[in-house]
């Protein structure tokens, strides 16, 4: 294996340390700075305070500010349960990394994750409600069939894209709106739909299908988590260790080259888009079984298939780094939910925040002009290769 | 009228690209810059052009100084430079590249064409070209694309032109109609800067010869006081062999037979239009012809990439028309790239990643689906040393290898297998003059240890020296079988130009490229010393 | 040369990629018809008179509406589909192909049309009305994506220009006034438009994933401040709307008069855009040499055009154009800003510029169709056919994925698409 990518898997080693972490630390706080201004700029009442009495806008703001973020690292850092909140939102945001990162690093832009979730999920809902055994039998039943599922979604985009030129950016994004649309009206059929209600809810999965709790019952945290960091260590090996990874990493960066080098490249769009679709899959999976009441929802997945696209930015489309950046959105979810209930900030401040991030990692010049420092960081460079590659 | 490039030094990070050059050029003169790809003409040409800035230096007209900080300045200074890589836009019309940026309009910006197209006509008359206004560029073929881009720069009255090796893509009687054009524009007191490699041209067309070796002018020679040798021997740096040295074959059985293939290319019109030939064990075909003719998709429906239409494609008795790369592969079948870096390579890799680009799915490197990247390693560290790869060491990524050493990478990898066929398409395009004698040698050494090697080349020189028989295909078929060590250089010009004497195939109706609109009357310049039109 | 064809014939090794096509093409033909002839022609109550109204209640003429028999028009359109598939197989119909596929649609989704209507009366004036009132966002968001990628920068972010211009329309449009409100959108769609540009020209990233960042922080900024400043104050969502302005005389065309000359200034604005940038691209010089820069920016710059200069004007003109097309969702017909209003429509405008190759003209066709797949979304739900309203929702959707996936490969984009210039 080259030292590259030996290097990279610790984010640097020695010198390179420094500058690895540096630019994403300051791109954080730069992304907090400018969501404590939103905040404070948002606040009508504060606003129209600054016009009669500036002194008391200004502590007003600071209040406002602070508590919102202290509410930030107390929901996501500040106890044992916010630590595990924050390991629970991590869950789905690393596995639908793991996919969008694996899309990547084959030179293919996978937006699909929110509908290939929608998919893998309600495929892991049908398998859950309609069998019962006992956890080991039941639980890797489901989340094959999330697996399944996932990958046919993302498969079809793939496809297009392998036989038409299709560029998946669109065909994904497409595909998403098909399957929320898909759920919902699956949600409505006597199949899916849970006795006695009129409302597009599923019924519940047996409890064979349950995500157990990892550290008991008070803890939200479920094997799923160990699930997302296996995963982690099987794109790892797979995209490094593999001839199928090679193949991959290949037609990501010159498909010319795959073609002469005898590897399928129609093959490899479907088979790249599948792997992906399978890990978007379990992440689907993830928000049903690992959360009560264990239900089928219009809802359940949530965005994370758009932050998804930033954690593989921020984690570089390397498995430790989505790992990282995972745990990261991850505290973040966690404290803003904290931040919603007790300040009343709004959740989507959260969104706003990760925009900026994804925006700082891939123009580091931008922080560096920011704050007057000097990295060696190129940023991500250029992935798009145009609409018919 | 002159124009002077005093003193310019131009530097990049870690290389001195230009070290106070000198370069004059005076009204009506012709001045060809020679030197080897890196030896710093395309950058001198370039600060002139405006498009760098030199760092110490000044360029002077009549003695006044002038500021070049873009291109739109060295155009208002009437300097003009058809580039090596057309600067056309395929999908416009010839009137619109020619009036790109200087466009006559109305007061709202509206174009005027007819005024455009007038304009393209008068020019073209002037200079006796026949453009046609209204064609699309990208139909047309290089040769009048060419002279779209000299047309682009006569138009804003420039007064000295730059021509970035622009013998590069025409054949031989291409190049003696743009010698013709280049006698005209001379005649009407413009000053020109001929740029090239190539020492025949050189001495037939200059009127004073300007060498530069790294970013140095180290001579300044008349063509009179000099001949190919010494050019060479300056442009390198140390004496080169021209002649590439072999044994004459000894052809065995027939490894592979090519049977009526018809090939469409990518826009679905026939490239390759029924060629038939045969490629022996121990000898080396050569494929001469200017680019555009097939050979690309020739070549491709050999070793897999593209499907043939029609025909077959058979090695050693197995048909492998239809066969998949990786089949071919597997069938002791090499392919040397014609673009190295789009096909042959992934220059983000690393050498050993790149070593085992084709083999990676069979033993030694894999087992199943997981790879041994030790086994790959030892391998890279092996042929580094066998093909003298100039490398830091095998981890490094490919792209900070110099082109000649990346062709070295692919010719290691190819060549180290057990192989019955080689195919190498443009071997040694655009790499120094060392890698090229050390990838020509170990060409022969492969034919000599019995390997069939079939060569296509658009570089005459090339396929001359190394065939030991020489096809020329033309308008996709195959249109004459030469002899290189009787035939001249002058005669495989025609075949290439379609016009062969004695060929059996007739010359395809349509698509051939308009006959030369200038006058026939002959051209002193033309019929060229003999030692220039000397085979190989 | 014959011989030459023949020989050629049999020696073949596989089709042509155009026979391939005619191939498929005949099955479609052949396929709609038989189902044509099935599903609407068999059915049970398709002896049941149709009605097409032509007019609106208050127009000032009243052509007569359209009534038929269902069965009868099935039967009609399934003969035309088989025959054209016969022709198709025989001899195929060279550059009219793509027409008569279009054709074929048309008839299609009539004898759809019909179907669905048995036995009621259909407003297809309405529903034509709505389809050009629909295509009004989609149209702005495939002239945005046009401007950008005809200066090869592909505008992913079209989605956020367009949220974000229509919440700010919505917020200056109430506090002070329509006019002001609609150059407050434009503003933020210029604003929007030149951080894209920034990042994408200056910082070089990579143009999706600034696209990206563009609608993430636009959703999210959006969503913040519609709860936060909206919620507490809704006032602030009311805005003074732009109404319905007739053009007297061309007005009272029937049917053509309704769809296009009574609407508000958006449509108008929309049609008027097409025109200029049509023109502008391909008889102006600034037309010349955008393109210039969107196929050969190398080329461009020798020629001593400012590449840097071009990408960022039409980008943030791309940008102004969204905005607008945001203000029409608020100032225009809704009315108030809601969570994620735009729902995808960004999206189905770029494809729309696929669709339309690049072309204003070919934008608005496309837009056309699919504000029809929209309008018969609504339409068919206050029909009652059978089909499930969540399916009619996927209907654009699944559209636009067929048609990008029959026409990317063969429209081209500008040769520079997506690729940063560098300027050594």
């Amino acid at each position: 294996m080259s030292e590259r990518t030996t290097m990279d898997q610790i984010t640097g080693v020695g010198g390179r340390l420094r500058d690895a972490l540096l630019v994403p630390t300051l791109a954080l706080i730069t992304a907090l700075l400018i969501g404590g201004l939103i905040i404070a700029v948002t606040d009508v009442d504060i606003l129209r305070l600054w016009g009669d009495d500036p002194a008391e806008a200004f502590k007003q703001t600071l209040e406002a500010v602070g508590g919102a973020y202290k509410a930030l690292f107390v929901g996501s850092l500040g106890s044992v349960n916010a630590i595990s909140e924050t390991l629970f939102a991590a869950t789905p945001l690393i596995l639908a990394g793991l996919a969008v990162a694996v899309g990547f690093q084959a030179g293919l832009f996978n937006i699909g994750a929110e509908g290939q979730m929608v998919i893998g999920g309600m495929t892991a809902l049908f398998l859950g409600f309609t069998f019962d055994a006992p956890t080991i039998i039941l639980l890797p039943i489901t989340l094959l069939g999330a697996i399944v599922g996932g990958a046919f979604w993302a498969g079809i985009a793939g496809l297009l894209r392998a036989k038409t030129g299709a560029h998946e950016v669109i065909t994904t994004i497409m595909l998403n709106f098909i399957a929320l649309f898909l759920a919902q009206w699956l949600l409505k059929t006597s199949v899916f739909q849970q006795t006695g209600r009129s409302d597009p809810i599923s019924k519940p999965v047996n409890e064979g299908a349950q995500l157990p709790r990892l550290f008991g019952d008070d803890y939200r945290v479920t094997v799923g988590l160990l699930i997302a960091l296996a995963a982690a260590g099987f794109v790892q090996w797979l995209m490094y260790h593999t001839s199928i990874g090679f193949q991959y990493r290949t037609v990501g960066a010159n498909p010319d080259a795959a073609k002469y080098a005898g590897m399928n490249v129609v093959w490899l769009t479907v088979a790249v888009m599948a792997t992906s679709g399978a890990l978007a899959g379990l992440a689907g999976a993830n928000q049903i079984l690992g959360l009560p009441p264990y239900e089928g929802t219009t809802a359940f997945s949530g965005g994370i298939g758009f932050d998804a696209i930033a954690l593989a930015l921020l984690g570089r489309s390397k498995p430790l780094g989505v790992v990282w950046a995972g745990l990261l959105f991850g505290a973040l979810t966690a404290g803003g939910r904290q931040m919603q209930g007790v300040e009343r900030i709004p959740i989507d401040l959260v969104e706003v925040i990760q925009a900026l991030i994804i925006v700082f990692i891939a123009a580091p010049a931008l922080v560096r002009s920011i704050w007057r420092i000097k990295t060696t960081d190129e940023g991500t460079g250029q992935i798009t290769t145009g609409w018919s590659a | 009228m002159q124009l002077e490039l005093r003193g310019i030094t131009k530097r990049f990070p870690g290389v001195l690209a230009n070290d106070a050059v000198d370069l004059t050029v005076g009204e009506g003169e012709l001045v060809a810059l020679l030197g080897e790809n890196g030896a710093g003409k395309s950058t001198l040409m370039n600060v002139l052009y405006g498009l760098y800035s030199a760092d110490e230096g000044e360029i002077l007209i009549d003695g006044e100084p002038l500021t070049l900080g873009s291109p739109a300045e060295s155009i208002a200074a009437g300097i003009g430079m058809v580039h090596q890589h057309f600067m056309l836009i395929p999908v416009f019309t010839v009137a619109e590249n020619v009036i790109l940026g200087d466009e006559p309009t109305n007061q709202l910006g509206v174009i005027n064409r007819r005024r455009a197209e007038k304009a393209v006509r008068e020019v073209s008359a002037q200079y006796g070209f026949d453009l046609d206004p209204g064609a699309l560029v990208e139909n047309l073929p290089i040769g009048i694309q060419q002279r779209v881009e000299i047309i682009k720069v006569l138009q804003r009255d420039a007064r000295f032109l730059v021509l970035d090796e622009p013998t590069a893509v025409l054949t031989p009687q291409e190049v003696d109609d743009l010698f013709a054009i280049i006698e005209e524009l001379k005649k009407a007191g413009k000053g020109i800067v001929f740029i090239t490699h190539k020492l025949k041209e050189v001495l037939s067309i200059a009127d004073r010869i300007v060498v530069m070796r790294q970013g140095r002018t180290v001579a300044e020679v008349l063509p009179s006081d000099t001949n190919e040798d010494e050019l060479a021997t300056l442009m390198v740096g140390r004496p080169v062999d021209l002649v590439v040295q072999k044994e004459p074959a000894e052809p065995k059985e027939v490894v592979l037979h090519v049977d009526e293939l018809v090939v469409l290319d990518d826009r679905n019109q026939q490239a390759v239009k029924g060629v038939e030939f045969e490629v022996r064990a121990g000898e080396i075909v050569g494929i001469a012809g200017v680019q555009g003719n097939g050979q690309t998709e020739l070549v491709e429906a050999i070793t897999g990439l593209r499907v043939p239409l029609a025909g077959h494609v058979r090695v050693k008795g197995n048909d492998l028309t239809t066969a998949s790369p990786r089949e071919i592969h597997r069938s002791g079948i090499a392919h040397v790239p014609e673009d190295r870096q789009r096909s042959g390579l992934v220059l983000g890799f690393s050498v050993s990643e790149n070593v085992v680009l084709d083999a990676y799915y069979d033993e030694p490197y894999s087992r199943g689906i997981v790879m041994d990247w030790d086994a790959a390693r030892d391998h890279a560290v092996e042929l580094v040393e066998q093909y003298d790869i100039r490398t830091p060491g095998v981890d490094v990524e490919l792209s900070t290898l110099s082109g000649g050493n990346q062709q070295k990478v692919i010719a290691a990898r190819e060549f180290s297998r057990d192989v019955d066929l080689i195919v190498a398409s443009q071997p040694t395009r655009g790499i120094d003059v060392g890698s090229i004698e050390y990838i020509h040698s170990r060409i022969v050494e492969e034919r000599d240890a019995g390997a069939a090697v079939l060569i296509v080349s658009s570089e005459l020189d090339e396929v001359m020296a190394l065939s030991d028989r020489l096809l020329v295909m033309f308008d996709g078929q195959i249109v004459a079988e030469l002899d290189p060590k009787t035939v001249t250089n002058a005669e495989v010009g025609l075949h290439m130009l379609g016009s062969g004497a004695e060929t059996d195939a007739p010359p395809a109706a349509d698509d051939s490229p308009d006959p030369p609109p200038i006058d026939d009357s002959p051209d002193p310049e033309s019929q060229t010393t003999p030692d220039a039109e000397e085979q190989r | 040369m014959t011989t030459v064809d023949h020989a050629l014939e049999s020696a073949k090794v596989r089709a042509t990629p155009e026979e391939k096509r005619s191939r498929i093409l005949t099955g479609v033909y052949f396929a709609l018809s038989v189902f044509v002839l099935f599903a609407f022609a068999f059915d049970e109550d398709a002896d049941m008179d149709a009605t097409f109204k032509l007019a609106l209640p208050r127009d000032r003429f009243e052509p007569i509406d359209w009534v038929f028999e269902p069965r009868i028009m099935s039967i009609v359109v399934s003969i035309i589909l088989a025959t054209l598939g016969v022709v198709q197989l025989l001899r195929g119909f060279g550059r009219w192909d793509n027409v008569v596929l279009g054709g074929a649609m048309v008839l299609f989704v009539l004898a759809f049309l019909g179907w669905a209507a048995a036995g009621q009366s259909f407003s297809l004036v309405g529903m034509l009305t709505s389809m050009v009132v629909l295509s009004v966002p989609v149209t702005a968001g495939g002239l945005t994506g046009l401007m950008c990628e005809r200066v090869a920068v592909i505008n992913i972010g079209i989605e956020g220009q367009l949220l974000g211009s229509a919440f700010v329309g919505t917020i200056v449009g109430s506090t002070a006034g329509r006019w002001v409100g609609l150059l407050g959108a434009i503003a933020i769609g210029a604003l929007l438009g030149a951080a894209l540009a920034v990042l994408v020209i200056k910082y070089r990233v990579d143009q999706i994933i600034a696209g990206v960042a563009i609608n993430i922080f636009a959703l999210g900024l959006t969503s913040f401040m519609a709860t936060r400043v909206l919620g507490p104050n809704p006032e602030f969502n009311e805005p003074e709307r732009f109404g319905t302005i007739a053009i007297p005389v061309l007005e009272d065309i029937p049917v053509i008069g309704n769809m296009f000359f009574k609407n508000n200034i958006f449509l108008y604005g929309m049609l008027l855009l097409v025109v200029l940038i049509h023109i502008g691209l391909f008889h102006t010089r600034w037309g010349l040499r955008s393109r210039s820069v969107g196929e050969h920016p190398k080329a461009a710059d020798t020629l001593g055009i400012n590449v840097y200069r071009t990408r960022y004007r039409n980008v943030i003109l791309g940008g102004m154009i969204a905005g607008f097309g945001g203000a029409a969702l608020t100032l225009g017909s809704t009315g108030r800003f809601e969570e994620n209003m735009t729902a995808g429509v960004g999206f189905i405008g770029l494809a729309a510029m696929i669709f339309g190759r690049w072309r204003p003209f070919g934008v608005l066709g496309a837009a056309l169709v699919f504000g029809f797949a929209r309008g018969l979304q609504q339409k068919l739900g206050i029909l009652g056919t059978p089909i499930p309203s969540e399916f009619l929702s996927m209907a654009p959707y699944i559209v636009t994925i067929i048609v990008v996936a029959g026409l990317v490969g063969r429209a081209r984009p500008p040769a520079a698409d997506g690729q940063p210039y560098i300027k050594d």
